[in-house]
C-alpha cells in the first residue's frame, strides 16, 4: 500500500461516532423506560459495549466477538433463516 | 474512476441501477447465486433462475455496455430440505459450462446447520473436480463467527481445493484474519445495517493490507446500496489513500482473482 496522505481522523470522523453514541444511549433509555431491558440482546449489547472504554485497539473485534455464538459445532437444523445480531444459548 | 463490482444480486434491482453503475464507472458487474427470499419449490424453479442469470440478465447488462458474469450454486438458505437439495445440485454442472459463469458461489453457511454443512461439502466437492472458482458467503451477525470457522475447516479439509482461487465474502474486523491467515482472498460487503460500513472497510484495509481483498455491495432485494465501492472510494480519498491504492482493491484486485477463470475477459 503506498504511504498515505495526514488526515485529521477526528475532524473526519467525530461527528459521526458522536451522534452513533447518543443514539446508543437513547435506545437504552427507551427500552429501559418501556421495560423491554431484559431482553437478551439488550444484555448482550451492553456486555459489548463495555469493549469500547478499554485501552488496546481492536476494540470493534471484541465488540463482535462478544455478541457471537461462541459454540463450535453444526447445530442439528436450521430454526429459521434470520439473525438477531446477538448469540442466545438455547436448551437442546 | 474505473472499478469492478465483484458481488451485485442484479435480478433484483431496476434497470434505472444498471444506469447509475455504468455512470460511476463500473466496468464489470459479477452476480452469485443466492435466495430469492422466498424458497423455491422445485427444481424447475432453480433451472429458471439458472437461465436468468445465464441467459436474461447479462442481455440486460449489455444494453448499458457492462459485461455480465455470474456463479452458480444453491444458497445454504436452502439446504435444509436435503432432497430438493440434492436434486438441485444434479444440474448444477450444466450451468457452470455457460459462457458467463465464473464457478461455484455463493456457497456456504446460514445457521450453521448439519444439512447446511452437507450441501456445502457436495458444492465444494463439485468445485472441486471442475477446478472452478468459488465464492463464499459466509453468516449474518452472531453466527458469522462460526460459520467462517467451519467453512475454512471444510475447505481446507478437501485437498483440491487452492484458497488462492476461493473468495470468502462479507468478512467483518473478528473473521478476515482467518480468511487471509489461511491464504483465501477476503471479500468485505458494503451495508448501511448489517456487514460493514466503508469506514470499517477502509480501516480494514489499512489493518490488513491491500492484497487479495476487495469490496462489493451485494446489492440485492433488501436494505442495500448498489453505489456502495464508489461511496467506499470516496471514504479512501478522504482518508489519503493514492489513486493507485484505490485502482488495486476496487479493480486490479477483483480483476486478477477472476482472471483466474478464463471466461472472464474484461
Amino acid at each position: 500500500m503506498s504511504e498515505l496522505k495526514e488526515v485529521n481522523l477526528v475532524d473526519h470522523g467525530f461527528m459521526d461516532a458522536r451522534i452513533k453514541a447518543i443514539d446508543i444511549a437513547a435506545f437504552l433509555d427507551r427500552v429501559q423506560r418501556a421495560g423491554q431491558d431484559n431482553d437478551y440482546r439488550v444484555s448482550a449489547l451492553k456486555s459489548a459495549l463495555k469493549h469500547l472504554l478499554e485501552q488496546d485497539t481492536n476494540r470493534a473485534k471484541r465488540v463482535l466477538l462478544s455478541l457471537s455464538d461462541p459454540t463450535e459445532e453444526p447445530i442439528p437444523f436450521a430454526p429459521g433463516k434470520g439473525a438477531a445480531g446477538a448469540w442466545q444459548e438455547v436448551d437442546s | 474512476m474505473r472499478y469492478i463490482e465483484p458481488h451485485a444480486h442484479m435480478v433484483s434491482r431496476t434497470t434505472d441501477d444498471y444506469e447509475k453503475l455504468v455512470t460511476a464507472g463500473c466496468e464489470a458487474i459479477c452476480e452469485p447465486a443466492f435466495w430469492a427470499g422466498f424458497d423455491r419449490g422445485s427444481v424447475e424453479g432453480f433451472r429458471d433462475y439458472y437461465l436468468q442469470l445465464t441467459q436474461y440478465e447479462p442481455a440486460r447488462a449489455a444494453k448499458f455496455g457492462i459485461p455480465h458474469f455470474t456463479w452458480i450454486c444453491l444458497n445454504p438458505k436452502e439446504s435444509e430440505d436435503l432432497s430438493l437439495a440434492k436434486d438441485v445440485l444434479e444440474i448444477i454442472p450444466e450451468f457452470l459450462d455457460k459462457p458467463n459463469v465464473l464457478g461455484v458461489g455463493e456457497i456456504g453457511l446460514n445457521k450453521n446447520s448439519r444439512n447446511e454443512l452437507e450441501v456445502l461439502e457436495r458444492h465444494i466437492d463439485i468445485a472441486a473436480q471442475r477446478d472452478e472458482l468459488i465464492l463464499v458467503h459466509t453468516p449474518h451477525l452472531e453466527d458469522k463467527l462460526k460459520g467462517t470457522k467451519l467453512i475454512i475447516d471444510a475447505l481446507r479439509n478437501n485437498s483440491k481445493i487452492d484458497p488462492g482461487r476461493v473468495v470468502i465474502d462479507h468478512v467483518e474486523e473478528h473473521t478476515i484474519g482467518l480468511a487471509k491467515d489461511n491464504g483465501f482472498w477476503a471479500g468485505m460487503t458494503l451495508y448501511p445495517e448489517s456487514k460493514c460500513t466503508s469506514m470499517r472497510a477502509v480501516d480494514m484495509l489499512e489493518m490488513y493490507g491491500t492484497d487479495q481483498i476487495w469490496m462489493n455491495c451485494a446489492c440485492d432485494w433488501g436494505i442495500s446500496d448498489p453505489l456502495a465501492v464508489p461511496k467506499a472510494v470516496f471514504e479512501m480519498r478522504r482518508r489519503g489513500h493514492s489513486q493507485e491504492t484505490i485502482d488495486k482493491v476496487v479493480y486490479a484486485n477483483p480483476h486478477a482473482f477472476m482472471s483466474q477463470c478464463p471466461k472472464f475477459k474484461v
